[in-house]
């Protein structure tokens, strides 16, 4: 969202710690002679990740259009609750437990159940990615919509705005750095919530994605090609943090516009 | 108790009907049982043309009485009367429209510009008559010194002078008849308030605003007012009338007359105090 999230991405210190720990994984694997069925060394991950970089990359490919949509459905339905939780104190107060529970919820224990309701489907996936990723951005645009400054509010009551005013021209601009703010923690929990998901789905053939390649590859034993998936489910949740950031960047513009200061005449 | 009166400057003044009247006003803060009182019988009038300044320390229930003369909050007992209309948490629109209010912070949209930040009040009144407007605004933007291309700027672009600036536009740009100012400068350094203080006075006299100003800063109360209310635990504790003639300059405030009044404010704002 600013300038050092650049210099972050150009600088090689990341890279680095890569190199360090794939090293001392190699040397681990190889002095210790541990079987590649339990853990293969980095060698052979590359290998697997090369050989399944077709499936990988449709697989994720279609993990990462559940967890966006996900994603998005988590802005645009957390957002319409956020905004009736501004709205009336009475079903904020009666509401926000069920909120909670959704953040608490097991989604482990309650995604079988999502598929019976829903079926091995696309669906599915984006429902649980959607339930497990909502909570952010209900809390944060709720406080973000309720936390309006004070002088703000007294200028808008000096022009006997209306409610619908006040909430389109003062609460809802004034939220949406608390949304993005949302988003970013979203962004992750949707990756997972569409993975945890596909786990559940198996490896009917209806629906490929990142989790199934992983289920099927654990029953098989190719632990290679298991961590292989595992890295493209890392890459992944990088991709749409990336995205998020890229479109905070965009929306934040005239929050955390700094460039040249006027001095006063 | 009957208001206290602030005479004016203008003869015609004296015997027309106070364009703001406080009666009597109680206010406390808190549970019944915990009540603190702010605002403590307090009566005050202000009369057409004015700038009266609300000086007193800080707690004193300045910043809260003129909250409540703007109706932001509504006074526990006694009443408040703005241009004959009783003032109210929900009173007419017409009523309010006549007020506008300076904050203590500049308090600008950051996602709107300059620009839009001063049309703002005009955009939520639903002001039909646009092109009048936006040669208010225009010439507002100028008089307060910002150039055109300054217009389309963020607020996060601007320094605090102008930031203030363009707060001080925003709140004329309704022509309102009464102007509230919540020490608008306490956060500016004294060179920029005395600058500050002479923009205000020049829009006083063109666009002929009653002004009522709340500031704990004595030489800027003097300078800008024709009446000082000295404020002290809720209530009016004194008040005077400026002995300085209008237009006033700068130079006024380094004046033996200015030091010497000054002394006698400072004394009446401390024996308040006490």
């Amino acid at each position: 969202m600013n300038s050092s999230h650049g210099k972050h991405l150009t600088n090689p210190a990341p890279v680095i710690v890569f190199l360090l720990v794939a090293t001392i994984w190699h040397f681990v694997v190889v002095l210790f002679k541990i079987p590649p069925i339990i853990l293969p060394g980095p060698i052979a991950v590359a290998n697997a990740l090369w050989q399944e970089r077709m499936v990988l990359l449709k697989a994720s490919w279609i993990t990462l259009q559940a967890a966006a949509v996900g994603l998005l459905c988590s802005a645009i339905f957390g957002s319409l609750i956020a905004v009736v939780f501004s709205q009336s104190s009475l079903l904020r107060i009666a509401l926000y437990p069920y909120v909670i529970f959704l953040q608490t919820v097991p989604i482990v224990a309650i995604a079988p159940l999502l598929i019976i309701w829903s079926g091995n489907n696309f669906r599915t996936i984006v429902l649980v990615a959607t339930i497990i990723s909502i909570f952010p951005v209900i809390a944060n645009v709720t406080s973000g919509l309720l936390s309006i400054n004070e002088n703000l509010r007294e200028l808008f009551q000096m022009q006997s705005a209306s409610r619908w005013q006040t909430l389109t021209k003062l609460r809802i601009p004034a939220a949406i750095p608390q949304l993005v703010l949302g988003l970013r923690v979203s962004s992750g929990l949707s990756v997972i919530g569409a993975i945890v998901a596909e786990f559940f789905v198996g490896n009917s053939g209806e629906y490929d994605g990142l989790g199934t390649i992983m289920t099927s590859r654990q029953a098989n034993l190719k632990t290679a090609e298991l961590i292989a998936a595992l890295m493209a489910c890392t890459c992944l949740g990088i991709i749409l943090f990336g995205l998020v950031n890229l479109l905070s960047a965009t929306l934040l513009r005239r929050w955390t516009r700094h460039s040249g200061f006027e001095s006063d005449k | 108790m009957g208001p206290t009166l602030l005479e004016a400057n203008s003869p015609i003044a004296e015997s027309a009907q106070p364009i703001i009247s406080c009666n009597a006003v109680r206010l406390a803060f808190g549970t019944k049982a915990n009540a603190q009182t702010v605002l403590n019988d307090l009566s005050l009038a202000v009369y057409q043309g004015q700038i009266v300044s609300l000086l007193g320390p800080s707690g004193c229930g300045k910043s809260t009485l003129l909250r409540v003369i703007a109706g932001l909050i509504e006074a526990d007992e006694g009443s408040v009367m703005v241009d004959g209309a009783k003032v109210a948490r929900q009173m007419p629109r017409a009523a309010r429209e006549k007020m506008s209010f300076v904050f203590q912070e500049p308090a600008l949209l950051p996602w709107r510009t300059v620009w839009q930040n001063v049309m703002l009040p005009s955009q939520l009144r639903g002001v039909q008559q646009q092109t009048k407007v936006k040669d208010l605004v225009e010439h507002l933007l100028g008089l307060v010194g910002f150039q055109r291309s300054d217009w389309s700027k963020f607020p996060s672009q601007l320094s605090g002078g102008m930031k203030m600036r363009a707060s001080i536009a925003r709140a004329m740009s309704t022509q309102p008849t009464i102007l509230l100012l919540d020490e608008p400068f306490a956060a500016l350094d004294d060179m920029l308030r005395s600058k500050l203080n002479d923009l205000l006075l020049t829009i006083a006299s063109e666009q002929k605003c009653t002004m009522l100003f709340v500031t704990h800063n004595i030489s800027e109360a003097i300078y800008l007012s024709d009446a000082i209310a000295v404020m002290s635990q809720g209530r009016i504790a004194e008040r005077l009338k400026v002995p300085f003639a209008f237009p006033r300059q700068a130079s006024l405030r380094s004046t033996p007359e200015f030091a010497a009044y000054y002394g006698q404010v400072a004394t009446s704002l401390a024996r308040g105090h006490s």
